[in-house]
């Protein structure tokens, strides 16, 4: 085992490294590219034993990487934003040829306008896809997420792709200490590859992905499909004991930071979530008895865990990092439904947005989500929706309009802020 | 290390003697344990192509090598070479949670002075009295303090540390200085993550980049460990944060649309530019369209058949030093270039 510095793309090479992966079909993209530029050259120095074909689109990439995956070999790819979207319609079709691959997305917000800087929209858009999905929050998970995603992905109760999620900038870019595994232990965790019977071989034609005709022939295979990806659950649960067993390290399906005795929960998905980690230690040295709840698993969404997590909770505070225009946050609605109708479910759910393309959220910004959560649960009154947004930053946004030439009269007639 | 597995065989040494080093001392961390809020917080400023990453990385190095947990990240946009770049480093015994920019940073160091003024590139973000600057200048410290009026303890990279044709050393000089500044890195740590941060290239590049670096530690010893870090605003005390509700603005006002035209002239890209290209109008032939039309920034424009470059808008990129097929473009840096103009004007 060693102790290195390596950024989030570094950890994800090393996870597809470590993994014995044979074919890594690739297409570069900002803040991606790192990681195949890194297996790149592992490859080109026989330090790795891999094939990899860079493809003239993510829409072919995702589909050579189902179609070797379907072929019985371990695959690994990687894409960030507008490239997912751009494979979004192989996303969903790969997902049900029952081929199972990783494939790494480095969040980046999508246009428009255009931006490098990380948020959640891009993999929320692949939710209902059939890709489960880990969401990382540190370098080292990102290693380890990609090495346990090809066990959940191979199971031969799921058998279904895997996305590991990792924030562009704040972690793809990010240096931090990571261990290395062996090797060894590496094989002993992550195994071989059995394809069993879906396997496709020169020899042995089969006709992987039919069409059917009729409601009730389709509805089978989709139900199949979200059951697969439902066993992910207790799979994932496997996993991560054995994942903690052999290397020390616990990655439950959420991750709870100081909920026991916490009357106020936040809830937060990613590297983002780190920062409210922080502010929960400090709002705790100040005598609020606060936690957080960072779900690592976002497909499947495990609902029962945090029902019973947030049990008898007074009040909880969802801080999206995407935004579902004309709804809000989709953690925040996914939430509401998991909880809706327990008995024990907390009764102040609230919803903040912040974190998008970047747009940094402060230590006062979290204090103040607690405070606002607490005055909820005094009142007995859900706020509306925030938008995370201070004044400072309209005048701001008011000035790069100006130097746009953008209408200044109008300006200057609707432009009046009004105070929180 | 990564890159000691591969084919550096000189390196192979440096390797084994990382390794014992390791071992040996594996202390800085464990003797500060139990206190809390030690985090140091470090921002660099420079320009893309002057070694930010680089710097923040062999600093973040030299911190791990001391037991420290670390956190190391370059920050920028689309634009790289002479566009204004940061980059951070964070530092604790503890794990760090902290991410993304550092707002309230204990010691910033700025490469470049002329980005001190340029308010896209945020030097003096979150500054308070506190906080240490180092500023590679030829102005003296006190020039700093008067022109900025700042209560921040400002230490100016001595000249004689640095000669201006040296200035692709800047980040090993940089951060050999910040390394003493900080007071918790020793010099032979400073030396083997220099080693470990430039292994990929030659062996004379990293001992020019070592010289610079020890210079600029030793040069700091007056000024040892002079950056210390503070605790963060508590949980019970702070201000709350100018929350607005948004207003609707129409479409006509929020869509993400510039109207005027040829805005981006108004941009003075040049200023980024840290070599300039000259043509040498003895040597250039007049072909009129190569360095014209492999200018990425349509910076040059062709008079007749005379080339003519708009020093406003060119970056400095030497994409046209490198395709003028009979070589009549030559790349000075922007520094000495300055000063030629100056004398110039002086003379006339
Ligand atoms: S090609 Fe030459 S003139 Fe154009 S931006 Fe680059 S250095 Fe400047
Ligand atoms: S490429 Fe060289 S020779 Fe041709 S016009 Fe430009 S400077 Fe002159």
């Amino acid at each position: 085992m060693r102790r290195i510095l390596l950024t989030g793309n570094g950890a994800a090479a090393w996870g597809a490294r470590l993994a014995a992966t044979d074919y890594i079909p690739a297409f570069p993209i900002t803040p991606q590219t790192e990681i195949i530029e890194t297996i790149a050259d592992w490859i080109d120095q026989d330090e790795m034993d891999a094939r990899m074909v860079t493809m003239e689109s993510e829409h072919s990439m995702i589909t050579a990487a189902a179609a070797a995956a379907a072929s019985g070999i371990r695959v690994f790819s990687a894409t960030s934003s507008q490239g997912l979207l751009y494979a979004m319609e192989m996303l969903y079709t790969v997902s049900g040829w029952r081929a199972p691959f990783v494939l790494v997305n480095v969040s980046r917000g999508l246009a428009s306008p255009i931006t490098l800087e990380p948020d959640h929209n891009d993999v929320m858009a692949a939710r209902d896809s059939g890709f489960l999905q880990i969401h990382c929050s540190t370098c080292q998970e990102v290693l380890d997420s990609t090495l346990m995603a090809f066990r959940l992905a191979e199971h031969e109760h799921i058998r279904l792709p895997v996305i590991v999620n990792m924030d562009g900038f704040y972690l793809s870019f990010t240096r931090e200490p990571v261990e290395i595994p062996q090797a060894a232990d590496i094989k002993h965790f992550v195994g071989d590859y059995d394809a069993e019977n879906v396997r496709f071989r020169a020899s042995a034609p089969v006709s992987q992905a039919v069409a059917v005709l009729g409601g009730a022939p389709y509805s089978y295979f989709r139900y199949e499909t979200h059951m697969a990806a439902q066993n992910g659950l207790r799979v994932y649960d496997e996993l991560s004991t054995a994942f903690a067993e052999q290397f020390g390290r616990t990655y439950s399906a959420i991750d709870a930071y100081r909920c026991d005795d916490a009357d106020i929960v936040l809830v937060m998905l990613g590297s983002f979530a780190t920062k409210a980690r922080a502010a929960v230690d400090r709002l705790r040295a100040a005598g609020h008895t606060i936690g957080l709840l960072r779900p690592r698993l976002l497909r499947p969404f495990p609902v029962e865990q945090f029902r019973n997590l947030l049990a008898g909770k007074a009040g909880v505070a969802v801080i999206d990092q995407n935004l579902s225009m004309g709804m809000g946050g989709v953690l925040h609605a996914e939430l509401a439904g998991a909880l809706y109708g327990d008995a024990h479910a907390p009764s102040r759910l609230l919803s903040f947005i912040g974190g998008l393309g970047g747009r940094d959220i402060s230590l006062e910004e979290f204090y103040r989500i607690a405070e606002v959560t607490r005055t909820a649960v005094d009142e007995q009154r859900t706020p509306p929706p925030r938008l995370l947004y201070t004044e400072q930053e309209l005048r701001e946004m008011r000035k790069l309009q100006a130097v746009a030439s953008v209408e200044r009269d109008e300006l200057n007639n609707n432009g009046k802020l009004s105070r929180d | 290390m990564l890159a000691l597995c591969g084919a550096h065989g000189a390196l192979y040494g440096q390797a084994q003697k990382w390794l014992r080093y390791r071992l040996q001392n594996r202390i800085g961390a464990q003797q500060r344990a139990g206190a809390i809020l030690t985090m140091y917080r470090i921002r660099f400023h420079g320009r893309g192509g002057q070694g930010m990453k680089t710097a923040s990385r062999i600093l973040g190095m030299a911190f791990f090598l001391e037991g420290y947990e670390i956190q190391d990240a370059p920050r920028y946009g689309a634009e790289r070479r002479g566009a204004p770049i940061f980059a951070y480093v964070r530092a604790d015994d503890q794990p760090i949670f902290e991410r993304g920019i550092i707002t309230h940073p204990d010691l910033v160091v700025v490469a470049d002075d002329s980005l001190v003024p340029v308010p896209a590139a945020g030097v003096l973000g979150g500054v308070d009295q506190h906080t240490v600057l180092l500023i590679n200048s030829d102005q003296s410290a006190e020039t700093w303090q008067r022109r900025l009026n700042l209560d921040s303890r400002i230490i100016s990279l001595p000249a004689e540390t640095i000669e201006r044709d040296e200035l692709r050393f800047i980040g090993a000089t940089c951060t050999g200085a910040a390394a003493r500044l900080l007071g918790v890195i020793k010099r032979v740590s400073l030396e083997y993550a220099i080693e470990q941060e430039l292994a990929d290239l030659s062996d004379a590049v990293i001992e020019q980049n070592l010289s610079r670096a020890l210079l600029a530690y030793d040069c700091m010893k007056r000024n040892q460990a002079c950056v210390q870090p503070v605790a963060d605003t508590e949980a019970d005390a702070y201000t709350r944060p100018d929350w607005i509700d948004l207003p609707f603005d129409d479409a006509r006002i929020a869509a993400p649309d510039i109207h005027a035209a040829a805005n981006s002239v108004q941009i003075k890209t040049g200023l980024w530019r840290t070599l300039r290209p000259v043509i040498d109008y003895e040597r250039c032939n007049r072909c009129w369209w190569v360095c014209s039309t492999f200018c990425p920034d349509g910076a040059i424009k062709v008079d007749g058949k005379t080339p003519l470059i708009d020093y406003d808008h060119c970056k400095g990129c030497m994409v046209c030093v490198a395709q003028c097929p009979p070589h009549a473009i030559e790349a000075i840096p922007e520094e000495v270039a300055q000063q030629q103009d100056a004398e110039q004007e002086t003379i006339r």
